[in-house]
């Protein structure tokens, strides 16, 4: 079948069996710092002479604008500077965007000639403090000729729809239609194709921490440095220098702790583009925090949108042959990174199922909305939900038990090429659901659902087996096209390590800010596993973008694996030269040497011993006690790159690996469903993950609950709602409504660990997994609850509304009936 | 997300906050109780005064004091204290009861009973307790103090009988035997509600003697359920007997649709709120005897 | 526009600043005293980030003027630590990993606090309903209750020890 000759997976690795470090669930080394309200956050820094930037968002959903007079706010109290879109459009360059085709869906800080969504930036203010900011935003005049929005995918795709963008000339950016294996055999013997259409609505990362930058011109040495909490693909941010039309040499970005991301900080460069656009005007460092309103509206990180209508062919015994998957995605009014997101969900399309054939047709289309960014499971989520309803369904129809279908299609050989070319590592679906199954008490809650169903109750268990992939490679932005723009292959990591003359270990990482994960306490568990030390005895320190060495920062989990395979990387470099030296002051042959404990010592004699700190005070301070060729010092660096993805196939028949680290898990709530009032609540809810070897399994529980909750919210509760018109009527949290404690059920969590045969330790990425389960178990679970009752929800969040209306229209249909 | 400029005052006296608001009355002067509804609406500009007059600082609007079979709650009473109040749980449990709803506790640390009363949120809970209750409103003006029944109090969303230059200074809300029972739909723990429903049942024997029952996040306004009250009083209720008394209630109604909800929607979860607030106002009152 | 001088205990520390009397505590808090620790959320009232206990009752700070809490006692995440000693809340919330970004975790903990303060004897329940008055984006307020609950145990045990008895 395969149209490429797969090149050799990499070898496959031995993992140390007893591990010191590794494993263990120990407080992390980021807390203290935010425990004691001393983050340093983007907010929290203030330099001397900084002025505070506000922007003015549009009100329409989609205008011409024909006149802004700016003359009474520059005019106001404490204001340095105004700058309209049309003079931003002068000072800077398109903002960086790897869209379909960016010379037709141009994307810039503020609006030129037209807005295109209501929140969309149409001008900023320079002021003295933001209160004066504001007090100047209302004083700018600006003359709109409302257009006619378009709001709703499906319309924005037909013919004489009002246009986004003119120069795309229709409003779909990109649309393309992929066969993997033999579509047209499996759907020709498959005994039922099950079909569904299913609507998934935008919700968004929404990290308490809006996005901000403080940046600060010099024109004196023509350099840009911004503090910004969305430091991240240091690699190309040439791009945000070309946008600046600065030489990439001239601008520093550094970063600063993120309050939260959830991928909505990903590569964020608006704010630090507006900030440097003013600091350079007014030539005074500037501050830009969006505020939650401009988070909300004009974030550039809403997530998935989309309309599905999927075939599922499946045999009378429920064997899954293959899936035919049409969707529409509701970009917004861009399209920054391509449907990159539909490569998530290609990299698991069959989730754990050993299916032979997959259709996917994809079109992105434009509309009057903020545009989709990242959040959390970058669209790989969707797929699991779509493909968990259709199985749902197809058991159903066919009148198997939920359990028994999922069993009887895992796959159960590793490592696994699943249709589209990516490979699943490794996995133990059926010792997931063996232990899913036991935790969450099954069978108990079988029986409670039949006893509560008597009692007129509406209990439903949403058991669903779904993938998590981790670590992706740059192929998923550009393999859409048969002629890419710019087919790159590189997404590194990178880390220094440096030993002081005392032996003390510091460790540097780049481009890989703190977003909330933990990339402190893994290095430092990393480092201590390699160098018998104490975790906690780790300093670690950020380098900024200029003078940095490539990397990539946090995204599609990749930060542990990656940072584990620099550090694996820096520490054999540092120990070869360590075992030179501590060879040469023993006047032993470094064949002879060993590790053991912290030193180096000959082979069975203890004593002919030297510790990490002997070696490096001799290396620091003492050059002639070693061979002329001996640098001072003990410090290295790797830059690593993917350790496994290759190239797609020409006709892209096979799209190659691209995400080769399969994690999974199995999610079982149980819901109660108040038919009344359209409400949903956890009785139990227990969720069992496999991320290969565990660094530190508190943290990743904690991943595994939080990335829950925000399933939780996708499912039931978060909306970004635009009306007919595109007005944005969930603008604030009164409205956008983010789960308390009180909506968030406790969780019992199980790890199962199928190590990685190609990483470090076996680690796989593990940040995504919560949210990429809840919204499909949910959904499952209130489907299950409310089947006898012939409602079936196709649609996310289950909002009261939507489930009224599902029951209502059951009623009236049996009424009828 | 800063408000806009204003300038502020805190007298101490009632009478001092009275002129003050007529002074200023070309600055669109308000007065500022806990400013949990007001401060987040000048945060979004949504509300621009140019005067505030500060309530905190005048001691009388702080205490809750009973004047016989009736209970007189200051304006500026912080709504945690007054939900904590013995005198409250005592005399007017429901109000204690419809407190525990509003927002969260650190809103209700700061806001007060007066504020949410005359910020005449339709979806608030106080409102709809001061109805169901029959409260009066005192609201003191330049010509002195008045006293406003509930009823006619609330007069539209974020709207009441307050007239330019008055001040809400007390909330006298009579004690009333029977059960009680505040319930609300919320769509998560705190937020608004859709709908609320404050009751008070007292029964004689086995039959309603007198039904109080009000509703929140219906109609522009609370509203009596009084097709409901009509329904129970006087008969031994079933569970058939409530679910019409509810039906009757409900067939007025057409609560505007939002995002949260359409009209059916909202409808649907009124009538199950109704009917809830009813059964545990009963099961309470039955509880009593 | 007139500004107005507002005195404020802060952690123990009595401060006297002139203000606008539009500036939101939380700004008077970051701004003019330094005490960045205190953040800025939503500035709705809804999400609770910028948490801080007024006279021992926590209040937001986003929806209240500085002129509003002239006179009182304000008590913000810098107040907690004693020097290089943890608060038990903070201490627990570490060992329990009851935060991940840390951006709401001084006014969860502002709040946890108040909790114990009012309740020594807390439920697990009672820490669950209290603190969703704030909003965590990362953790799903599972380790964070587990971190209260903890604190107070040990605050509760603490307290109960007679004075000198551990000596």
């Amino acid at each position: 079948m395969t149209t490429v000759d797969r090149p050799d997976a990499p070898p496959v690795r031995t993992h140390k069996q007893s591990r010191n470090w590794v494993g263990k669930s120990i407080r992390r080394v980021e807390d203290p710092k935010f425990l004691r309200g001393r983050g340093g956050y983007i907010g929290d820094m203030t330099v001397t002479g900084m002025l505070h930037a506000a922007v003015l968002r549009s009100p329409h959903a989609h205008a011409r604008i024909t006149g802004i007079d700016t003359a009474e706010a520059l005019g106001a109290p404490g204001v340095h500077a105004v700058i309209t879109g049309a003079q931003a459009a002068e000072l800077c360059d398109p903002l960086p965007d790897f869209g379909p085709d960016p010379a037709k869906h141009t994307w810039r800080c503020l609006a030129l000639d037209k807005v295109r969504y209501v929140g969309e930036g149409v001008a900023v203010v320079v002021a003295e403090s933001r209160y004066l900011a504001e007090d100047a935003l209302a004083l700018i005049d600006v003359d709109y000729e409302p257009l006619p929005a378009v709001v709703d995918p499906e319309r924005a795709l037909q013919d004489g729809a009002p246009l986004v963008h003119d120069d795309l000339g229709s409003n779909c950016a990109y649309e393309r239609t992929f066969d993997f294996g033999d579509v047209e055999k499996d759907f020709a013997e498959a005994e039922v194709i099950v079909t569904d259409r299913l609507r998934w609505r935008r919700s968004g990362g929404q990290p308490l921490e809006t996005v901000g930058a403080l940046a600060d011109f010099d024109h004196a040495t023509g350099q840009l440095t911004v503090h910004t909490n969305s430091l991240s693909f240091t690699s190309y941010l040439f791009m945000v220098a070309g946008t600046m039309k600065i030489p990439a040499n001239k601008l520093d970005i550094r970063p600063v702790p993120a309050g939260g991301s959830f991928g909505s900080k990903l590569f964020a460069t608006k704010p630090a583009v507006i900030a440097g656009m003013c600091s350079r005007e007014v030539g005074r460092p500037v501050q830009y925090l969006e505020d939650r309103v401009d988070n909300i509206s004009n974030c550039d990180h809403h997530g998935s949108d989309r309309v599905y209508d999927v075939r599922l062919a499946v045999m009378r015994d429920g064997t899954l042959r293959g899936i035919d998957i049409d969707t529409v995605d509701d970009y917004g009014a861009y399209i920054q990174f391509g449907v990159g997101h539909h490569g998530n969900a290609l990299a698991q399309v069959v989730g754990p199922y050993a299916m032979t054939s997959v259709r996917y047709r994809v079109r992105a289309a434009m509309t009057n909305k903020n545009q989709q960014g990242a959040y959390r499971g970058f669209g790989s989520e969707v797929n699991n939900w779509m493909l968990e309803q259709m199985v749902d369904k197809a058991a159903r129809e066919l009148d198997l038990d939920p359990v028994d279908i999922r069993r009887r299609n895992f796959i159960r050989e590793f490592p696994h090429f699943i249709p589209t070319g990516n490979v699943y590592d490794s996995g133990d679906y059926d010792a997931v659901l063996d232990k899913a199954l036991e935790l969450s008490e099954y069978k108990h809650w079988r029986a409670f659902q039949a006893k509560a169903r008597e009692e007129g109750r509406y209990i439903g268990i949403g058991l669903i087996t779904a993938q998590e992939r981790s670590v992706f490679s740059a192929t998923e932005f550009w393999f859409w096209f048969d002629e890419p723009g710019a087919p790159v292959t590189s997404m590194p990591e990178s880390v220094t390590l440096k030993v002081d003359a005392t032996g003390g270990i510091t460790a540097t990482l780049y481009s890989c800010a703190f977003w909330g994960n933990s990339p402190e306490t893994m290095v430092a568990q990393l480092v201590a596993e390699e160098f018998d030390c104490d975790p906690h005895s780790v300093s670690i320190v950020y380098q900024g973008s200029k003078n940095g060495l490539p990397a990539t920062g946090p995204g599609g989990s990749r930060t542990t694996v990656m940072l584990a395979g620099a550090v694996e990387g820096a520490t054999a470099k540092i120990k070869a030269k360590a075992l030179r030296a501590a060879a040469h002051l023993l006047e032993a042959n470094p064949d002879d040497m060993e590790w053991v404990d912290g030193g180096f010592q000959v082979r069975g004699v203890p004593e002919q011993r030297k510790s990490l700190a002997d070696i490096a005070v001799m290396l620091h301070l003492f050059k002639h006690s070693f061979p002329e060729d001996m640098e001072s010092g003990l410090e290295d660096s790797k830059v690593f790159d993917h350790p496994y993805t290759t190239m797609p196939s020409a006709d892209r028949k096979d799209l190659g690996v691209f995400y080769p680290f399969m994690g999974h898990a199995c999610h079982v709530p149980v819901v109660e469903v108040d038919i009344e009032t359209g409400s949903v609540s956890f009785l139990s809810y227990a969720a069992v993950h496999d991320c290969g070897t565990l660094v530190n399994p508190r943290s990743l529980a904690g991943h595994i609950v939080g990335g829950t909750a925000q399933g939780i919210g996708t499912a039931l509760y978060e909306e970004f709602v635009y009306d007919e018109d595109g007005q944005l009527l969930t603008s604030s949290y009164l409205d956008y409504l983010i789960p308390s404690a009180m909506e968030v059920p406790e969780l019992k969590i199980g790890h199962h660990e199928t190590p990685s045969p190609y990483t470090l330790h076996g680690i796989k990425g593990g940040g995504e997994g919560g949210r990429m389960m809840a919204p499909a178990a949910i959904n499952v679970a209130v489907n299950d609850a409310l089947a006898h009752l012939g409602v079936r929800v196709t649609e996310l969040p289950i909002t009261p509304d939507r489930l009224r209306a599902a029951i209502r229209a059951a009623e009236s249909a049996r009424d009828s009936g | 997300m800063k408000p806009p400029p204003f300038q502020y005052v805190a007298p101490t006296s009632v009478a001092e906050a009275v002129e003050l608001l007529g002074a200023h009355a070309d600055d669109d002067a308000r007065a500022l109780a806990g400013g949990q509804s007001l401060v987040p609406l000048m945060n979004f500009r949504l509300a621009q005064p140019s005067y505030l007059i500060d309530l905190r600082r005048i001691e009388e609007l702080t205490r809750i004091r009973s004047a016989g079979e009736t209970l007189v709650i200051g304006a500026m009473v912080r709504q945690s204290h007054a939900e904590h109040a013995p005198e409250v749980a005592l005399i007017t449990p429901l109000l204690a009861e419809a407190l525990g709803y509003v927002a969260h506790p650190p809103i209700r640390n700061i806001g007060t009973v007066g504020g949410s009363i005359a910020h005449a949120d339709p979806a608030a809970e106080l409102p709809a307790v001061a109805v169901a209750l029959e409260a009066e409103l005192v609201v003191v003006g330049p010509q002195g103090a008045r006293t406003i029944p509930a009823a006619e109090f609330f007069v539209g969303p974020f709207s009441t009988a307050i007239e330019a230059g008055e001040i809400l200074t007390e909330v006298r809300v009579p004690r009333r035997a029977g059960g009680h029972a505040f319930v609300e739909f919320a769509r998560t723990h705190g937020n608004f509600a859709l709908v609320g429903v404050a009751s008070v049942i007292e029964l004689d024997g086995d039959t309603i003697a007198r039904a109080s029952i009000a509703m929140s996040g219906v109609a522009p306004a609370p509203v009596r359920a009084t097709a409901a009250e009509r329904a129970l009083t006087g008969t031994a209720p079933d569970d058939a007997s409530i679910r019409a008394a509810v039906d009757a209630t409900i067939a007025q109604l057409s609560p505007s649709g939002d995002v949260h909800g359409s009209t059916e929607t909202r409808t649907d979860i009124a009538r199950s709120y109704l009917r809830r607030g009813i059964e545990l106002a009963l099961a309470r009152a039955q509880d009593r005897r | 526009m007139v500004k107005h001088d507002v005195t404020l205990t802060v952690n123990g520390r009595l401060s006297t600043v002139s203000v606008e009397p539009r500036k939101l505590l939380v700004d008077v808090l970051r701004e003019d005293l330094g005490l960045t620790g205190t953040h800025i959320g939503c500035e709705h009232g809804v999400c609770g980030t910028c948490t801080v206990l007024r006279d021992g009752e926590s209040i937001r700070s986003c929806t209240t003027f500085a002129v509003q809490v002239d006179g009182a006692r304000i008590r913000t995440v810098e107040g907690l630590a004693k020097g290089a000693e943890l608060h038990p809340l903070q201490d627990e919330f570490w060992d329990k990993q009851g935060l991940q970004c840390g951006y709401c975790t001084p006014g969860m903990l502002m709040r946890a606090c108040e909790i114990i303060e009012q309740n020594p004897d807390v439920t697990h329940d009672q820490v669950r309903e209290g603190i969703a008055s704030n909003l965590c984006r990362c953790t799903g307020y599972q380790f964070i209750t587990e971190a209260v609950c903890a604190a107070a145990a040990r605050m509760k045990a603490d307290s109960d020890t007679p004075t000198g008895a551990q000596a």
